[in-house]
Parts: structure tokens; sequence; C-alpha cells
């Protein structure tokens, strides 16, 4: 399942939004994966909602609260992921932290995500040594996890990091949380160019990129550009009106270029 | 026997490093100017200077005669940590982790604080060494103890409200973690518990064991033995850990640490991670007991003491409570009320709400033991901060 992930990014201009599952609700947050999908997204990033989202800016924090308040859990997640993959074949990578994968049992929740037809998981607050069971397991199971590097990673971890990794390398862009920045930091481009000389996998850029400007910065160093606040925010506006579908896409028209992203995956059932 | 942690912090199951990447780099960083201080002369001098000639240690260990008359059975001792500058424990961490960010060369130091003992013993520190200072807090927390917050103001410190979550002492760990991710070049996280990523559990551990140290040579001094019982309040477990480490080889030595029951049992009543359906789980970078519901969220805590309100505990309690090398219990807040209110009466000490949880236990214990056994009670901070809550909840009617 790895390999999808490897290939839906192999051609670069890669698009990976990142979504909070069951944000507004669950019916909606499964339409906007399609939606997404169907616009081009390369891989999509289904986040699990949690209360102590340490990671993340204020955007993602509060679309997790959201969710929680709605009463979504990691099973109800699992069931829009299954859902999704059934309508779509893109990849689908869960973004959680770890305690609600504990909780939930890390071989059941492997199991279950396999089911669900996940291809991967990526814990932000676990990575290398702390993600050793986890990552054991996703491979018994045939997904991958996906790891995260950082401006302030070490070459000599770096090098390990890539060693292990699968799917594709996922580079934050700036050191600090999630959410919009004005303008993108070379940290990215020279973080980019340090994992390249470590591993020929897929390297998405992610943390801080909220433009069609920046996307495209993107795209000339790195395989792909992971945005995530930006639509989450678009989501938050639309609470009042419910016109989520037409936010997400009046935003997806901005920030992709016309002849959209690579890849496009066939998406059943999206209107 | 050995209680140190692994290379990686983890004693047994608990502890570790559970971070952002970002976050892996500075630790690693931290981790070697610790090691590098803890053996070196230069470094154990210029502390030690600081613990007498500003903190005013070593403190008192106190024959509380009157409170042991009244309850009958052991002799009490009270570690008197409340007589520390600041009225709390918490500047020993401070002062240790100030001197390790200078060796560091950070210029701008970020804390979290709950009851607000921690925040002002940081705000303490930075003011003595010209350093910024920023103090994240809960804003439940700001309105139960505004008299700290204005504290800190005066000390130069800026305190930001953490209006996220529960308002509590988590939340203001989160955003300070926040902070320092952002900020990491030329900011220094002062950690004020035996709490989150490795290494500082090991470390405020450390800086903190000056407590226990002091109270074994004294209680030898004045009891002509070891103690039978130490007694300390939990919330992170700085306090209790610090009282407790240098013991831990005394096997005649029994502890117990006190969690705060709060008004109940019920999840979201009391903030006992060690109560009855206990679960282990990963917070704040520490794998450790921690209160959750079955999807994995955090729990809403509850206690009267802001310092005990918090999730999870410190790693190394949870592996030394299952070793069963100490015991853990809890008291409600009706009975930490009434022990703050004992010990005022009895022996003229205030204590902290929190402190006045490990009054509590010692209230119940003492008279199942005898005029010849020894207990010492960790009081870890003074109470003047508490006053005008407890007469609020007094009035109130609390009870």
């Amino acid at each position: 399942m790895s390999g999808r992930i490897t290939k839906s990014l192999a051609n670069g201009r890669g698009f990976i939004p990142f979504v909070t599952a069951g944000d507004p609700n669950d019916e909606v947050s499964l339409e906007i994966c399609k939606l997404l999908a169907n616009r081009g997204a390369s891989v999509i990033e289904l986040g699990v909602p949690f209360s102590d989202p340490m990671a993340d800016g204020v955007v993602i924090q509060r679309s997790s609260q959201r969710a929680i308040d709605n009463g979504v859990n990691l099973r109800r997640v699992l069931s829009i992921a299954e859902k999704l993959s059934s309508a779509s074949t893109v990849p689908i990578v869960l973004f959680s932290y770890l305690n609600p994968l504990l909780r939930f049992g890390v071989e059941e929740l492997c199991s279950a995500a396999r089911s669900a037809g996940i291809d991967g998981i990526l814990t932000v607050d676990a990575v290398d040594s702390e993600a050793e069971e986890l990552s054991r397991v996703l491979a018994k199971h045939e997904m991958s996890l996906i790891s995260l590097v950082s401006p302030t990673t070490s070459d000599a971890r770096l090098e390990n990091i890539c060693r292990n990794a699968r799917g594709f390398i996922y580079a934050v862009s700036k050191a600090g949380v999630t959410g919009a920045s004005g303008s993108l930091s070379g940290d990215a481009e020279k973080l980019t160019a340090k994992v390249r000389k470590f591993t020929d996998l897929p390297i998405a850029v992610g943390f801080g990129i909220s433009t069609r400007e920046q996307v495209e910065n993107v795209w000339k160093f790195a395989d792909a550009a992971v945005v995530g606040s930006a639509i989450v925010a678009e989501i938050e506006a639309a609470l009042a009106a419910g016109d989520t579908l037409a936010h997400v896409e009046a935003l997806i028209d901005q920030l992709l270029p016309l002849q959209k992203a690579a890849h496009t995956h066939k998406v059943e059932g999206s209107r | 026997m050995n209680f140190e942690p692994n290379n990686k912090g983890y004693w047994g199951e608990f502890g570790g490093r559970f971070v952002p990447e970002t976050l892996v780099a500075p630790l690693d960083e931290l981790s070697e100017a610790f090691l590098a201080s803890r053996d070196d002369p230069e470094f154990h001098s210029e502390l030690a200077g600081l613990l007498k000639d500003y903190s005013g240690r070593p403190t008192a260990l106190y024959f509380a005669e009157r409170l042991s008359n009244e309850l009958g059975g052991a002799r009490i001792y009270l570690k008197r940590e409340d007589l520390n500058h600041t009225g709390a424990h918490k500047i020993n961490n401070c002062l240790g982790q100030i001197l390790l960010a200078r060796r560091m060369g950070k210029t701008r130091i970020v804390a979290e604080t709950g009851a607000g003992q921690h925040g002002v013993a940081t705000a303490t520190v930075c003011a003595l060494f010209g350093l910024q200072c920023v103090v994240y807090m809960g804003s439940e927390d700001i309105r139960r103890q505004e008299l700290n917050v204005f504290r800190m103001q005066l000390l130069g410190a800026e305190v930001r409200a953490v209006d996220t979550g529960s308002r509590t002492l988590k939340d203001a760990i989160n955003e300070a973690l926040r902070d320092w991710v952002t900020n990491v070049a030329d900011t220094y996280y002062l950690l004020g518990s035996a709490l989150g990523p490795h290494p500082y559990p090991l470390m405020v551990r450390e800086f903190q064991s000056v407590i226990g140290r002091e109270a074994r040579q004294q209680i030898l001094e004045s009891a002509g033995k070891l103690p039978d019982l130490l007694v300390a309040c939990v919330g992170g477990g700085s306090n209790a850990i610090g009282l407790f480490h240098p013991f831990l080889n005394d096997a005649e030595v029994q502890m117990t640490g006190v969690e705060a029951g709060g008004r109940g049992a019920a999840l979201g009543e009391h903030a006992a991670r060690f109560a009855k359906g206990a679960a282990v789980g990963v917070l704040q970078g520490t794998r450790s007991y921690v209160l959750q519901d079955d999807d994995g969220n955090i729990a809403a805590t509850h206690s009267v003491s802001a310092g005990l309100d918090y999730a999870s505990v410190g790693p190394e309690h949870s592996y030394l409570r299952d070793i069963g090398r100490i015991k853990y219990d809890s008291v409600t807040d009706s009975e930490a009320l009434e022990a703050f209110q004992m010990l005022s009466r009895t022996e003229g000490i205030i204590p902290a709400l929190e402190s006045a949880h490990a009054v509590a236990f010692a209230v119940k214990a003492a008279p199942k033991m005898s005029r010849e056994q020894v207990m010492i009670v960790n009081v870890s901070g003074r109470g003047d901060k508490d006053v005008d809550a407890v007469r609020q909840l007094l009035n109130g009617g609390a009870k």
C-alpha cells in the first residue's frame, strides 16, 4: 500500500490536502475529501481529532475540538476513510497524535485501518524510535509510517529516518506549529535538498502553505505541497452558511494553477 | 537498587520523548548541557551558592509537636519548603535550569504555570539574571490566582492567558510547547515539574532532590533515625520526587504520594491519575498514567488546588508506583480545606492548598502509627496565595 502513495507522488507537482475528519460533520467531511480527490489531490491526509494538539496552530485546534464536540472518534474516522476509499483511488494517510491510537490499540487499529483502505499513518508526536512499535505493526499490515523531518533535524538523524521511511517524507517547512504564514522560508528548500541526499522517496513540504504562489514555489524543489490550515479555515468560514463545498472548491481554484496537479484520482459518487 | 532512567529517558515503560520532530534536536542539546553540568563542580558550587544565599536553604525540618499531639500517634516533622524565597519548592528547579539556560546561551525563557508558583519562581530567576520571560497560564487559573499574576508582572514577566481546553495547567503546557517549537533558536523552555519529554523528568528530579538530601540529614540529627513514612502531594510530582528520591534505597522508609481527589470519583471530578480505572497513555511528551476518555482524549480534571489539577503525572512516579516502591492515595477538596485550617491553627503555618493535601493524608495516617514512629510531611509551599480562595470557599459553604 505504501507503493500507492509513492506512485501517486512520482510525477511531482503533488497536492496533499489535510482535513480534520468529521469537521463540520462526518457526511460533509467525506464529501470534502471526495471533492479534493476529484480536484487533483495526490494523497489525502485525514486528521484524527485530539483534545491536546500541541503541534497545531489555532485553526486546526478549533477544528479538532469541533469534531470532538460532534463525538468523532477514531472508529468514525475509519468509517469516513472506508467510504472514501471505496469511492476513490486516492491514497489516504491518517494524521494523528499518538494517544488516540494507543487507546484504540495499535494491532487493532492497523488491522482496521487496512480494511478501511488506509495507506499510511503519520504521528505528529511520535517520531523515529518512539514510533517503532507502530511502524513495525503497520509494516506487517502493508502500510507505511510516514516520517516527518524538520529544519532542526540533524544530518545523522535525517539519514536514519530516511533509511526507515516509506511512502513519502514529510518535510516541515519551518520550526513552528501548523498554520498559514506569509512567506515560505528558505529552510524548506535547504531541508529538501538535504533529504534528497538520503532517499529517492517523494518529498512533500508542509506547515504554513496557503497560497498558489507558495504551492508553485514548493513544486520547484519538492514533489508535493501539503495544505492544511488554509482548507480547514475555509471549512470554519462556511460554518454559519453551510456552503462548505463551495468554499473549499473556491479555495482550490485559487490554490492550484489551471492545469491542476499531476494526478486526478477517479472518484465515484461525487457531485 | 538503581532508580535511573535509561538513556532514552525511560523508567520501565514510562517516560520517553514524544514530541514533534522539531523539538528533538533542542532536547538533545538540553540533555547534553544537563549531563555536562552534572559532572561540573563549578556548576554545582554556583547552584549551591544561589540556593543558600538567594533562596535561603537549607529549609528547616520542623517538629510539629502540637499537630502531633492533637492527632496522637506518629511524630510529624514538616519539611519547610514554604520558607524558600518565593514561597515554594519551585525555586530549586528554576535556579538549576536558569543556570543551564545561561550556559546554553539562551536569551528568552518560556514557562507554564498552574497555581502560579512556578511562574513566579521563573519570573524571579529571570529577573535575577536579566532574561526575557514569558509565562503561559490558563485563564481559569488566572482567575483563581490573580495575585500571582500581578507578582509575575512586577518581576518583569509577560503573562499570557491561555483560553483553550480546560484553561488550566495542561493547556498552559501546550501553549508553552507551541511557543518553544516556534522560537527554538533563542528560547529555553523552563518546565516546572517532573514531567514532559526526556530529559525534563530526570533534570527536575535532580534539582529538587536537594529537599530529600537535606531532610535525610536533618531527621537523622533531630530524631536519630530514618523516618518511617514520607508524605508529599503529587501534581506533576516534583516536590514529591524531590523528597522521596534520596530515600528510595532505604527499604525501611515508606512513602505516600497524595493526589487530588477533588469532589468525586467520576472522571472529570478529580485529578487522581492512579485511582481505579487508571490507564497508561502519552501526553505532552511523556508516557505515563493519564486521565483520559475511551477515545484517548485527555479528560477534564478538577481540584481545589490549581497546582494538582493535571491529567498526567511524572513518569518516574508511574514506575515507582507500578513496582510498589511508593504508595499513592488521594484526599478530597474538603479534606484538604480542613487540613489547611488545622495546620494554620495548630502550628501557625498556613500551607499551600497543594501541600494541604499532604497534610490531610498525614491527619488520617498519624493516629494509626505509634509515638515512636516518625513521619515527614513536605510543606511544598506557603498558603498566602490561597487565602482569598479559601475564604470564599468557606464562606460559600464548599463542603
